[in-house]
C-alpha cells in the first residue's frame, strides 16, 4: 500500500467487506457523508418549516384552534388548541435556527460540498476522511440537542433565531440548549470548512489548476473560508451567554436593566450590543454562505443547459472572492435600529452598497450566459433558471435595507422576512433542488422523473411567490414583523388578506413537495440505469463511474482544458471534457 | 482507518511545500485566531464601555502577579521542550523526544494545576464569575472576564494535553512504522501548543498587568 | 531540515526562550511602575507582541514557513483586524467626528 499512495487510487482490499455501520453510518467515504448530510438536512428542513406552517395559521387566523396540530399538542404549547404566544416565539426562533444552521448550510455544503467538490476535482476523497465523518458526526448531535430543546422546561429558545440579548439571557432554559447545540453546529462546520479547503488546495487533479475549477468549486472555497474565519465570532459570542445563564455573569446585560417591571438582580456593566455585534459578525458572512454554493449549482447548471462556456467565468471568481472578502465588514447593516453613529453607519451603508456590485456581476453574467445558448429546459435548467430572477428579486429589495434611513422604516416589517427569504428560500432552495436533480443520476444511478420534476418545479415557483411577494406589500403598509397576534395594532389591518395569501400559499408549497418527495425515493428503485454523463457534460465528476465507486476514478484524471467548453468550434461534440479519457 | 490512502499525508505536496496535516492545523489556528480575537475585541468593548474608572487592573482586582508570572514562565518552558521533543526526533532521537515531551506535558498540567490554585484562592475569597469587582461598588465585568477567558484558555490547555498524553503513551509506537508521519504528527501538536503559549503570553498582561 | 540544521536551531530555541522570560520579567517590571493607563496598555502590548512574535517566527517555524501559510495568516489577521474594529461600532461616532454644517 505504501508506493501507491501518491495517486490514492489503489483500494484496500477490506472495502467491499465492509459492514452495515462502517458503510453507512460511520463512513469516511465522502460520498456517503455527503448523502448522510443531504438526506438530514432535508428531513430538517421540512421539519423547519413545518414549525413554519403552524405560525402561518396563527397569523392568518389568529386565536383559532389549529386544526388536527392543535389537538395533538401538549398544553404548555396550545390552549384548547390555539397556539400560546410563548409557543409561536419558540416556533419563530427555531425555525430560523433549524432553516439556516440544520438545513441549509449542510445541504449547500456539507452534502452538495461533500459530494461534488472531490469528484469536481479530481480527488480520491476529501483530505480528512475521518474528519469528515466527525463532521457530519457533531451536526447530527447539535442537531438532535436542537430538536430535543422542544421538550425543555419552557420550551425551546424563544428569543429569536438571532437570539438578541438580554432577551435570550433571561429566557427559559430552552436557550441553554440552543447554545449548545449551535457550539457543537460551528463544531461540524469548522472541521468541514478546513476539510474542503485543504481539499481543493491539495487534492486538484494534475491539470486542473486554480482558473480550470469548475465554479461551484470557487464557491465553495469561497465558503468555507467564510465558515472558518467568520464562525468563531458566535462561537465567543455563545460562550459568554452560556457563562451569562449558567454562571451569573453579565457580559449581555446592562446595569440597571429592569425586568417585567423588577430590576433585575444581574450584576449588569454588560453590552446588549455587544452580542449583536458578534452575533452579525458571523451572520453577514453566514448570509454569503447560504447563497455562494447555490450560485455555483446554479452556473454549473446553466453552462451544461445552454451547452455554451460560463460567460464571463473569471470575473465571477473574482467577485466571488471579493464577495466573500467584503461580506466580513458589511455586519453591522442588521444594526442601524440600534442607534449607532452616523459616522458608523455611513461606513457600514457604504460598504453595503459596495459588496452588492459583486452580486451583481455574478448574476449578471449568469443572464449573459444564456445569450445564444441552444438552451435545453430539463428540470435543473427550470429551477436554475427560476432562481435567477428570485435571487435579483431578493438582492434589489435588500438595497432599501442596507440605507439607514429606509430601514428605520422597514426593518421591524414583513418586508425584510420577504426580502431575504427570496434570497433563501426561492432562491438558494431552488438552487438546493436543481443540484438534488442534476446530481441524483450521479449519486443513485438513476435518472429522476421529468414529468413529476417538473410538477414539483412549477407548483413550488407559483407558491413560493405566493408566499413572499405578499410580505413585501404587507411590510411597506406597516405589518409589523415581531406580533404574535397581527391584529393587536391598527397598523396595516387593510393587509390582513395579504396574510392569508400567503399562509395558504405556504401549506400548498408543502403539498408541492409530495411529488418531489415521491420522486426522490421511488426513482431509486427504477429497473432502467442512467447513463453515466446524462447531460452531456464536461466536468470531472462526469467522467467516473456511476455511482462512483469508493476512490472515485478509476486511473488518475488528467485535465487538459478549461470546465465549461462547450460547442467548441471543429470539437467533435458539442462538449470537451475537462479529462483525456484514460480507459475509462 | 480510511480504505483510501491520500497524497500529501507525508510527503509535502510539490506547489505548497506542506503536507495537507499542516495546512490543516494553521486553518485551525485561524480559526483559533478568530475566537480568541472575537474574546480579546468583546474585552475591549467592555471595557471602554464600562468606563475606565470602574474597571480594576489585575492587582487592584486581587489576582496574584507573581503567581501569574510563575505560570507564564512554566507554559513558555513547556513551548520550548514542546519544540525540542520535535527537534530530538528530527535528530532521530527517541529517548529524548520521550523526556522533552513528557516535561511539556508535566508543565502543562502544572499550569492547570496552579491555576486550580487561584481559581479556589478567589472563591474562598468569595470571588465569583458573577460578582464583577466587588471593591468599585459599581458593576464591571472584570471577573467575569478573567474567569471566562483564562476558562477557555485552560480548557485548551487541557485538549492540549490530553492528546499529547495519547501520542506518548500509545501514538509513539508509530516511530517504529513510520518515523516521518509520527514526527508530522509531533510537529502539528506542537503548532497547536505554541498556539495555546501564544494567547497566554497575551492573556496574561491584559487581564493581570493592565 | 536534516540533522545538522536542526542542531544549529536548536541553540536558536533556547535563545528565544531566555528572551521570552527576560521579556515576561519586563512587562511585569513595568506594571510596577504604574504608567497612565494608555501608555500602560501601548508597552505591554507592545512587549506582548514581541514575545508574540518570537513565539509565531521561531517556535512555530514561521520564519522559514512556506508561503502558502503566511497567506492563510495574513487573509485571517485581514479579519482579525475587523473583529477588531468591533468595539468602535457601538462607541464611536455617535457625534459625527467632523461637524458638518449646522
Amino acid at each position: 500500500m505504501r508506493n501507491t499512495r501518491h495517486w490514492g487510487l489503489t483500494m484496500s482490499d477490506s472495502h467491499d467487506e465492509l459492514n452495515f455501520w462502517r458503510k453507512y453510518v460511520f463512513s469516511t467515504d465522502h460520498k456517503t457523508i455527503g448523502i448522510q448530510y443531504g438526506i438530514t438536512a432535508l428531513v430538517f428542513l421540512f421539519f423547519g418549516f413545518s414549525l413554519m406552517m403552524m405560525m402561518r395559521w396563527q397569523l392568518a387566523y389568529p386565536g383559532q384552534a389549529i386544526p388536527i396540530i392543535g389537538a395533538l399538542l401538549g398544553d404548555t404549547f396550545v390552549n384548547r388548541g390555539a397556539m400560546l404566544p410563548e409557543f409561536y416565539n419558540q416556533l419563530g426562533a427555531m425555525h430560523g435556527t433549524i432553516m439556516v444552521f440544520m438545513g441549509i448550510v449542510p445541504l449547500a455544503v456539507g452534502a452538495f460540498g461533500n459530494f461534488v467538490v472531490p469528484l469536481q476535482i479530481g480527488a480520491a476523497d476529501m483530505a480528512f476522511p475521518r474528519l469528515n465523518m466527525m463532521s457530519y458526526q457533531a451536526f447530527v448531535i447539535g442537531g438532535v440537542i436542537m430538536l430535543l430543546s422542544f421538550l425543555a422546561p419552557g420550551g425551546a429558545a424563544s428569543s429569536g433565531w438571532t437570539s438578541y440579548a438580554p432577551l435570550s439571557d433571561i429566557a427559559t432554559s430552552g436557550q441553554t440548549w440552543w447554545l449548545i447545540g449551535m457550539i457543537f453546529l460551528i463544531f461540524s462546520s469548522l472541521l468541514g470548512a478546513i476539510n474542503f479547503i485543504v481539499t481543493i488546495i491539495h487534492l486538484r487533479a494534475e491539470g486542473m489548476t486554480f482558473f480550470r475549477l469548475p465554479f461551484f468549486v470557487w464557491s465553495q472555497l469561497v465558503t468555507a473560508f467564510l465558515l472558518l474565519l467568520a464562525f468563531p465570532a458566535l462561537q465567543a459570542a455563545a460562550v459568554f451567554q452560556l457563562m451569562d445563564r449558567l454562571a451569573g455573569t453579565s457580559f449581555f446585560l446592562p446595569s440597571g436593566l429592569v425586568v417585567g417591571g423588577e430590576a433585575s438582580a444581574a450584576v449588569g456593566g454588560g453590552s446588549p450590543l455587544l452580542w449583536q455585534h458578534l452575533f452579525w459578525f458571523l451572520a453577514h458572512p453566514e448570509v454569503y454562505v447560504l447563497i455562494l454554493p447555490g450560485m455555483g449549482i446554479v452556473a454549473e447548471v446553466i453552462a451544461i443547459n445552454t451547452r455554451k462556456p460560463l460567460w464571463g467565468y473569471r470575473s465571477m471568481v473574482y467577485s466571488l472572492v471579493f464577495l466573500g472578502f467584503m461580506s466580513f465588514c458589511v455586519w453591522a447593516h442588521h444594526m442601524f435600529l440600534t442607534g449607532m453613529g452616523t459616522t458608523m453607519s455611513t461606513f457600514f451603508q457604504i460598504t453595503t452598497m459596495i459588496i452588492s456590485i459583486p452580486s451583481v456581476i455574478i448574476l449578471s453574467c449568469l443572464v449573459i450566459s444564456l445569450w445564444g445558448g441552444s438552451i435545453r429546459f430539463p428540470v435543473p435548467m427550470l429551477f436554475a433558471l427560476a432562481f435567477l430572477p428570485m435571487f435579483g428579486i431578493g438582492g434589489l429589495t435588500g438595497l432599501p435595507l442596507g440605507l439607514a434611513v429606509p430601514d428605520v422604516y422597514l426593518h421591524d416589517s414583513y418586508y425584510v422576512i420577504g426580502h431575504f427569504h427570496y434570497v433563501v428560500a426561492p432562491g438558494t432552495i431552488f438552487a438546493m433542488f436543481a443540484g438534488i436533480y442534476h446530481w441524483y443520476p450521479k449519486a443513485t444511478g438513476r435518472a429522476m422523473n421529468e414529468s413529476l420534476g417538473k410538477l414539483h418545479f412549477w407548483l413550488s415557483f407559483i407558491f413560493m411567490n405566493g408566499i413572499f411577494m405578499p410580505m413585501m406589500f404587507e411590510g411597506m403598509a406597516g405589518v409589523s414583523r415581531r406580533l404574535f397576534n397581527p391584529e393587536v395594532y391598527n397598523t396595516g389591518l387593510g393587509a390582513h388578506g395579504l396574510t392569508v395569501i400567503s399562509s395558504w400559499s405556504a401549506w400548498c408549497l408543502a403539498l408541492s413537495q409530495l411529488p418531489f418527495i415521491y420522486n426522490f425515493f421511488a426513482s431509486m428503485r427504477k429497473k432502467e440505469r442512467a447513463e453515466e454523463n446524462p447531460w452531456q457534460a464536461t466536468t470531472l465528476e462526469w467522467a467516473t463511474p456511476t455511482p462512483p465507486p469508493h476512490g472515485n476514478f478509476p486511473s488518475p484524471p488528467v485535465v487538459e482544458r478549461g470546465p465549461y467548453e462547450y460547442s467548441v468550434p471543429g470539437a467533435a461534440s458539442d462538449f470537451s471534457p475537462q479529462a483525456v479519457k484514460q480507459g475509462v | 482507518m480510511s480504505a483510501i490512502d491520500l497524497p500529501y499525508q507525508i510527503e509535502p505536496h510539490p506547489v505548497t511545500g506542506v503536507t495537507s496535516g499542516k495546512l490543516g492545523i494553521w486553518l485551525f489556528l485561524a480559526s483559533e485566531v478568530m475566537l480568541f480575537g472575537s474574546l480579546f475585541s468583546s474585552y475591549v468593548l467592555l471595557r471602554v464601555g464600562s468606563g475606565m474608572e470602574f474597571w480594576p487592573s489585575g492587582v487592584e482586582a486581587g489576582l496574584n502577579v507573581p503567581i501569574g508570572t510563575f505560570n507564564t514562565m512554566v507554559l513558555i518552558g513547556s513551548s520550548v521542550t514542546m519544540v525540542m521533543s520535535w527537534a530530538s526526533l528530527k535528530m532521530n532521537k527517541l529517548g529524548a523526544f520521550k523526556g522533552y515531551f513528557a516535561t511539556t506535558i508535566f508543565l502543562g498540567a502544572l499550569f492547570l494545576v496552579v491555576k486550580a490554585f487561584e481559581y479556589s484562592d478567589k472563591f474562598s475569597h468569595g470571588v465569583f464569575p458573577w460578582v464583577g469587582w466587588p471593591e468599585a461598588g459599581d458593576p464591571s465585568t472584570f471577573y467575569a472576564l478573567y474567569f471566562t477567558l483564562t476558562g477557555l484558555h485552560a480548557l485548551h490547555v487541557l485538549l492540549g494535553i490530553l492528546p499529547n498524553l495519547w501520542l506518548l503513551v500509545f501514538g509513539v509506537a508509530m516511530w517504529e512504522t513510520d518515523r516521518e508521519r509520527f514526527t508530522g504528527r509531533i510537529e502539528i501538536a506542537g503548532l497547536y501548543w505554541h498556539f495555546v503559549d501564544l494567547v497566554w503570553i497575551f492573556l496574561f498582561p491584559v487581564l493581570y498587568l493592565l | 531540515m536534516d540533522a545538522a540544521e536542526v542542531k544549529a536551531h536548536v541553540r536558536v530555541y533556547v535563545l528565544v526562550f531566555s528572551a521570552l522570560a527576560v521579556l515576561t520579567i519586563v512587562t511585569v517590571a513595568i506594571s510596577y511602575i504604574h504608567l497612565p493607563t494608555p501608555s500602560a496598555i501601548a508597552v505591554a502590548m507592545a512587549v506582548a507582541l514581541v514575545k508574540a512574535g518570537l513565539v509565531a517566527a521561531f517556535f512555530m517555524h514561521l520564519a522559514s514557513e512556506r508561503h502558502i501559510i503566511h497567506w492563510v495568516l495574513i487573509l485571517c489577521l485581514a479579519f482579525f483586524a475587523f473583529v477588531m474594529f468591533l468595539p468602535l461600532g457601538t462607541n464611536l461616532g455617535i457625534e459625527p467626528l467632523w461637524p458638518l454644517s449646522r
